[in-house]
């Protein structure tokens, strides 16, 4: 087999394992079967992004060509928003398994099945090539991740739980209607397909307005700012492997969607006459500041991180509201630099409320002594949020700010800017409790995780500094990315 | 512009607004619920209608038939119904869940017993 008949299975081997691991008794063979097929899925994922990078690679179902069956299309955006999820996965399950057995003692066969089809969700969502098989996926992932969300310990996780369905099921049908009004006008599904017929008709109201409904409703998904009200409330509630591979994956499918639909399927052209710029101008710097400025305020850690992915969600539309080649790479780039370092930030938290219990930030007191690696992991984590030289998230900004410049957009170099401060506040909030106070009584019999907790979650803060100073993988393909979506030729 | 022609489009957006406005403006789970099931149904019936070509057969092969209606559109929405019927189910076995945690599917008391919630 090539590498291309392999390529659909990153997705289907986890659908196709989802339903054998529900049957799996016990503790250890639903975890076994869920980490090696989505390894598999990285795995191939690996092998597939080279060749995309090159040519878009295109897998058509049951030998149907477009427009008639579905296909996959593969090409360096999607590949690269591919590897980066299968391989957050793969990091974060053997993290998770420690914490799923406290969290979920019970039928953890239906949990991992769960895990499996939300993966299996995002991954379908990230490689179709049709428009209607993306809400397919999108909500098959979504309803998984409700149920996954539901499993939380605390009281509330129903109830975030249930604001999460009623958003998410709202975004899914603004995100239909849409795409029902683009059929009636094109009478295709294809993406390809839609692109090249959507510009004859871009002049009707039909196609506007489904240009609205799409925007909405992937903005519910990704939590833009003021879309983002059953974010923190799901990421705080949910179990904390959940939690972890919800903040490094789950949006930033959504923008992976966003992308593919305004610049690939709407077009540059139709998208300059909409107001599309500056409505994520100026949703993305209302965000940053707000959600930081929130993020401040909360006394409960995983709140706290939760409130930043809304930030940062923020610099991500900031970025592509440049609709330049520069902005919409730097986004890119962010989106990957963003999942490494708020899967790390929300490992360490996670780890502290497995080892101490408690989620607020009065329990972080003095874990500098008690937890060293632990906090030194979560300040370096932090230190990348920031965005200090050497990490990935300086990356990010100076690619950001670089964007905007070229722009002469001063103002959205002071925003970032000013959010990197705040950012610095709400991790100094934590990091000062940790390494400043001191201990509280009764914390004294408290231990460093065991390695299993440590191990992922060093591999994630060395990953913030490796892709940090090698920048070839993330900024060049990002780059190549971003100029096939724009339609500029390298 | 002909009004009674567009009728299936009405009733879309009439369908439409009524979902909407019960999931935003009420405060009982399970009337959200059924507020997104409206809510939904809109956005079938627009794709169902968009399907149908008027003088046009149902799409099964035929003698001397040459038009037919577009049955794609059906068959994609037999997908979205079964993702609604799963949504229903989730929703509604969460409400469960809330009613057992909090003995009540009432938004504002539920908005209260949440702020009250020491550390969460």
């Amino acid at each position: 087999m090539s590498i291309l008949e392999w390529m659909p299975f990153s997705v289907l081997l986890p659908l196709l394992a989802a339903p054998v691991c529900a049957l799996l008794p016990g503790r250890v063979l639903p975890w076994l079967l869920a980490m090696i097929s989505v390894t598999a899925s990285a795995v191939i994922m690996a092998f597939v992004l080279p060749e995309a990078v090159q040519a878009p690679m295109r897998y058509f179902f049951g030998d149907w060509p477009p427009p008639i069956g579905i296909e996959y299309r593969v090409d360096a955006v999607n590949g690269f928003i591919g590897l980066l999820i299968a391989l957050m996965g793969t990091v974060i399950l053997p993290w998770g398994r420690v914490s799923v057995n406290r969290e979920v003692p019970q039928r953890q066969g239906l949990f991992y099945a769960l895990f499996l089809l939300s993966f299996a969700g995002l991954m379908g969502i990230t490689l179709t090539g049709d428009a209607f098989n993306v809400f397919v996926f999108l909500e098959i992932s979504s309803l998984s991740t409700y149920v996954l969300v539901a499993q939380g310990r605390s009281r509330a996780a129903p109830l975030s739980a249930f604001r999460y369905l009623v958003m998410g099921t709202l975004g899914a049908t603004f995100y239909l209607i849409g795409i029902g009004l683009i059929y009636i006008m094109t009478g295709t599904l294809n993406m390809v397909d839609l692109a090249e017929r959507l510009p004859a008709v871009a002049d009707s109201g039909a196609v506007q307005a489904a240009f609205g409904f799409i925007i909405v409703g992937i903005g519910l998904k990704l939590a833009l700012f003021p879309l983002h009200r059953w974010l923190p409330g799901a990421y705080a509630n949910a179990p904390s492997a959940v939690t972890v591979f919800l903040a490094s994956t789950a949006t930033k499918v959504a923008i992976y969607v966003l992308l593919r639909l305004v610049f690939t399927v709407f077009g540059l052209e139709f998208v300059r006459q909409m107001p599309f710029a500056e409505v994520f101008f100026v949703l993305g710097v209302i965000g940053i500041l707000f959600a930081s400025l929130w993020a401040v305020e909360q006394d409960n850690a995983k709140r706290l991180l939760a409130y930043s992915s809304v930030a940062q969600v923020g610099y991500m539309a900031l970025a592509i509201s440049f609709v330049s080649v520069a902005g919409i790479s730097a986004g890119l780039v962010h989106m990957f630099n963003h999942a490494l370092m708020k899967a790390a930030l929300f490992m360490c938290v996670c780890t502290v409320i497995y080892q101490v219990g408690s989620p607020s930030i009065s329990a972080f007191n003095g874990l500098g002594r008690k937890m060293p690696l632990t906090m030194l992991a979560f300040v370096l984590a932090g230190l990348s949020l920031i965005g200090v030289p050497l990490t990935v998230g300086f990356i990010s900004k100076w690619l950001l700010i670089e964007a905007a410049m070229d722009q002469g957009n001063w103002f959205a170099v002071v925003v970032v800017l000013i959010g990197s401060l705040l950012a610095v506040l709400y991790i100094g909030k934590i990091a000062e409790a940790a390494w400043l106070k001191p201990t509280p009584e009764g914390h004294e019999t408290i231990r460093e995780a065991r390695p299993a907790l440590l191990l992922p979650m060093w591999l994630l803060v060395a990953a913030n500094f490796y892709f940090g100073i090698d920048t070839r993988l993330t900024a060049d393909v990002a780059r190549r990315g971003a100029e096939m979506l724009l339609g500029v030729s390298p | 512009m002909d009004w009674l022609g567009h009728i299936n489009y009405w009733v879309v957006i009439f369908l439409m607004m009524t979902g909407f406005y019960t999931v935003i403006a009420r405060g009982n789970m399970v009337k959200i619920i059924i507020g997104l099931n409206i809510f939904q149904t809109s956005a079938f019936i627009l794709f169902i209608s968009a399907g149908k070509i008027i003088g046009a057969s149902s799409p099964v092969l035929e003698k001397g038939v040459d038009l037919y209606s577009n049955p794609l559109p059906h068959v994609l929405i037999l997908t979205a119904i079964v993702v609604g019927v799963a949504t229903t189910a989730v929703g509604l076995a969460l409400a469960v869940r809330v009613r057992e945690n909090y003995g009540s599917i009432q938004d504002d008391r539920l908005t209260e017993e949440e702020e009250a919630e020491p550390g969460l």
